[in-house]
């Protein structure tokens, strides 16, 4: 014990914290990783299962290295670049989604005080992290030179900057119920209640977060920045090989991201609702990582889901649908919230 | 200052933004090439370039004798092959003046009706995939491949089956295949309510993304020449199954549905109705199916006699080889037009003959020629999303279209 005590204070101690720290980027970003080249399989696998077909069968048991075999596949795929293409920023575009959507992880706190940047702007630092997302993709959109990935830019910073609002505006109230932006206090906010989770007192504004979630990372109905059908891939037509998976893992990120904050602020995050805990005692020895990570993978199915079942929306619906519908839907919502809080 | 910024901003010239869309894109059913001029998102002028896929087919029909040009009308419209091949047997049956027997005329009546369900769903379920429900398109090819494999049961082929001929069909079909159709018949119903119809029927973004999209009134979609379903969405209910009855279709019972307000919706739900309709059909033929004989007998001059004969008896081996050789050499001179309702819409075929074993003119009226003229009339005005809902909704072949 002395000798944990002395390692860890001094300058030996602000060394051993900066490594434990580097430890904690390494496995997050490690397992995220891991998480992003399943989340390709299982969705493949359970689309193709709402399909009636079978999806990945050929690489390993049942296609299970599939995604090890997609990675190598494009890790050795020539890169092209266009001959027109402005090549300082095509090349820096699609390192700007991964890093800002890999750098979103610092803040979330997987389960009880475990999170690599315990600060208390959390939640405002994640919109922050979203928002510089939209640079790589309006900067792959103007520098490929193309047209077609130029009108996936474009109609990807539209629809991004307009959904960023609603977003912003569905979680004020969450905000105002926990009092903090620590992602930390917005779990442990929600235990005070019998039911444990933010999603009853704010359903409207869970419809509205998950619906602009859709829409932030460019899933069905909302993919139009890529619409395979009218602008064959988007704002990513041009690039290749490891260029193409950097966008490909982002959006994969921003999936996991999106979910993770939907489980922390709706959903309680790593704990369960005291009601159920306290009924069935045994459940309090399941360590938080497992529901956190239960609820995260419910919300990952839920976009695949989604995609299997609805059209897409065309460009001016849904800019309609971002102004006209979530946008008051969630300034109702803050108004309801703050006149209670303050009521009560 | 000022005056300097106000002269600079009206001498920025701004442009239309040009775009190719296709011949290679995902969503133009083949190698159709629309040149789109855009702004914004808005479509200035939509110009369609075909010939992608022209193979000559008039001018090869002229060169082959009336019984080998069959096989080229299996590559006009490839996913309805079996009513293009009806649809050129009537047409000659027409122009030499013999009659199919009865059986013959409802196994083909049969044949194009399952053609029509299987050409239907697949245009629904592209359009529907164009339009980003994915999930339609692979159960509407689960059970095309149950009507696929009927084909293949009956005429060993899929897709370019040849199977009708001049004067009746190949050969008959087994109980086995009648069975089999009949079950599928038994099934398709539910399975449009309950698994097409659930996914998009109601679904709010389906009805966003086609109601009021592409409108067309029935005036102007006569005027285009517009047929099929693509006519009758617009209300106008012209089928050439009623019109001008060929086969066994004056004797089965049938509706043609039609649409109100001409619009990408109304055509879709024509056709999801004209499936049902199309089942219905095929049951009536299963049930009233007659017996006898599938090829007409007493046309030796025209149709091939039996191959037993063949090897029996020197008459028909002479007929054989006249026929395989240089055709029906007893054709009357003249010319006909003949109308066929293939899926797509009116498929006619204006032959002049000169009395040779060859066609001298083959002349086909191909529907999604006419409905690719139709494009920019529906695009114009209309954003990018649109001209996709619009190619889907006219449902084209490009095999069809550029012959």
């Amino acid at each position: 014990m002395n000798i944990l005590d002395s390692a860890l204070s001094g300058t030996y101690g602000y060394l051993f914290n900066i490594a434990i720290i580097f430890v904690k980027i390494a496995v997050v970003v490690g397992v995220t990783m891991l998480h992003v080249t399943y989340a390709t399989y299982f969705e493949r696998k359970v689309i193709g299962h709402m399909q009636i077909r079978l999806g990945p069968m050929r690489v390993g048991p049942h296609g299970i290295l599939q995604p090890i075999a997609d990675m190598l596949k494009l890790f050795f795929k020539e890169d092209i670049i266009p001959s027109e293409a402005d090549k300082p920023v095509f090349k820096i575009a699609p390192v700007i989604p991964i890093f800002a959507t890999l750098s979103s992880l610092a803040v979330v706190p997987f389960f009880e005080g475990f999170v690599i940047a315990d600060i208390n702007i959390g939640l405002l630092y994640l919109f922050a992290m979203s928002s510089l997302a939209a640079y790589g993709v309006v900067m792959a959109g103007w520098a490929s030179n193309s047209k077609y990935s130029f009108l996936g830019g474009l109609r990807s910073s539209a629809q991004v900057i307009s959904y960023e609002v609603a977003m912003g505006l569905s979680l004020v109230g969450v905000m105002l119920m926990a009092g903090s932006l620590n992602l930390s206090d917005i779990v442990k906010a929600q235990q005070q209640y019998w039911h444990g989770m933010f999603l009853i007192p704010q359903f409207l504004a869970y419809f509205v977060f998950m619906v602009a979630a859709f829409a932030e990372t460019n899933r069905t109905p909302f993919d139009l920045p890529e619409a395979e059908s009218e602008l064959v891939a988007g704002y990513f037509v041009e690039y290749s090989g490891i260029r193409f998976a950097w966008y490909y893992a982002a959006e994969y990120v921003g999936m996991i991201i999106m979910s993770s904050i939907a489980v922390l602020c709706f959903w309680g995050g790593w704990t369960i609702p005291p009601v159920i805990a306290d009924s069935i005692p045994a459940l309090k020895v399941v360590p938080g990582i497992v529901w956190f990570l239960g609820k995260v993978y419910f919300h990952i199915f839920l976009y695949y889901w989604v995609r299997a079942t609805v059209p897409r929306y065309r460009y001016d619906q849904l800019m309609a649908l971002g102004w006209k519908v979530l946008i008051p839907l969630a300034l109702a919502n803050i108004v309801v919230t703050s006149i209670v809080k303050y009521m009560s | 200052m000022m005056k300097e910024m106000t002269t600079a901003a009206t001498e920025l010239k701004t442009k239309e933004l040009t775009i190719s869309m296709g011949p290679q894109h995902p969503a133009t059913h083949g190698v159709l090439r629309l040149v789109l001029d855009l702004d914004g998102e808005t479509v200035i002028k939509c110009t369609p370039h075909v010939g992608y896929l022209h193979r000559g087919t008039e001018k090869l029909a002229e060169n082959r004798t009336y019984i080998s040009a069959l096989p080229l009308m299996d590559r006009l419209d490839y996913i309805s092959s079996m009513s293009n091949d009806v649809g050129y047997c009537v047409a000659v049956e027409r122009l030499f003046g013999i009659e199919a027997p009865e059986r013959a005329k409802y196994i083909r009546t049969i044949m194009s009706e399952m053609t029509r369900i299987s050409s239907h769903i697949i245009g629904v379920a592209t359009h529907a995939l164009d339009i980003g429900a994915m999930t339609l398109f692979l159960y509407s090819f689960r059970d095309r491949e149950l009507l696929l494999d009927l084909f293949e049961m009956t005429c060993g082929a899929r897709l370019t089956v040849s199977y009708p001929r001049i004067g009746g069909v190949r050969n008959d079909v087994s109980q086995e295949f009648l069975d089999k159709l009949y079950d599928f018949t038994e099934g398709f119903p539910k399975i449009i309510e309950e698994q097409y119809e659930t996914l998009i029927d109601q679904n709010r973004i389906w009805l966003q993304r086609t109601k009021g999209i592409g409108v067309i009134s029935a005036e102007e979609a006569i005027n285009w020449g517009l047929t099929g379903p693509t006519l009758r969405g617009s209300g106008v209910p012209y089928d050439v199954r009623k019109y001008a009855p060929y086969d066994a279709y004056d004797k089965v019972e049938f509706d043609v549905p039609v649409g109100k307000n001409g619009d990408v919706y109304d055509r879709y739900k024509c056709r999801m109705e004209e499936l049902r309709q199309s089942n219905k059909i095929i049951r009536q033929c299963i049930e009233k199916l007659p017996a006898g004989p599938v090829m007409a007998p007493d046309a030796p001059k025209f149709t091939l006699p039996p191959k037993d004969k063949v090897l029996s008896d020197m008459e028909s081996l002479i007929h054989q080889f006249v026929l395989i050789t240089k055709g029906p050499i007893a054709a009357p001179e003249g010319e006909i037009y003949v109308a066929t309702e293939v899926p797509k819409g009116e498929l006619g075929f204006y032959i002049i003959s000169d009395g040779s074993g060859r066609p001298y003119r083959l002349r086909l009226r191909a529907p999604s020629f006419v409905h690719v003229s139709v494009l920019p009339r529906l695009c114009e005005g209309a954003i990018l999303p649109d001209v996709i809902a619009n190619i889907g909704t006219i449902d084209i072949v490009l095999g069809e279209c550029d012959r």
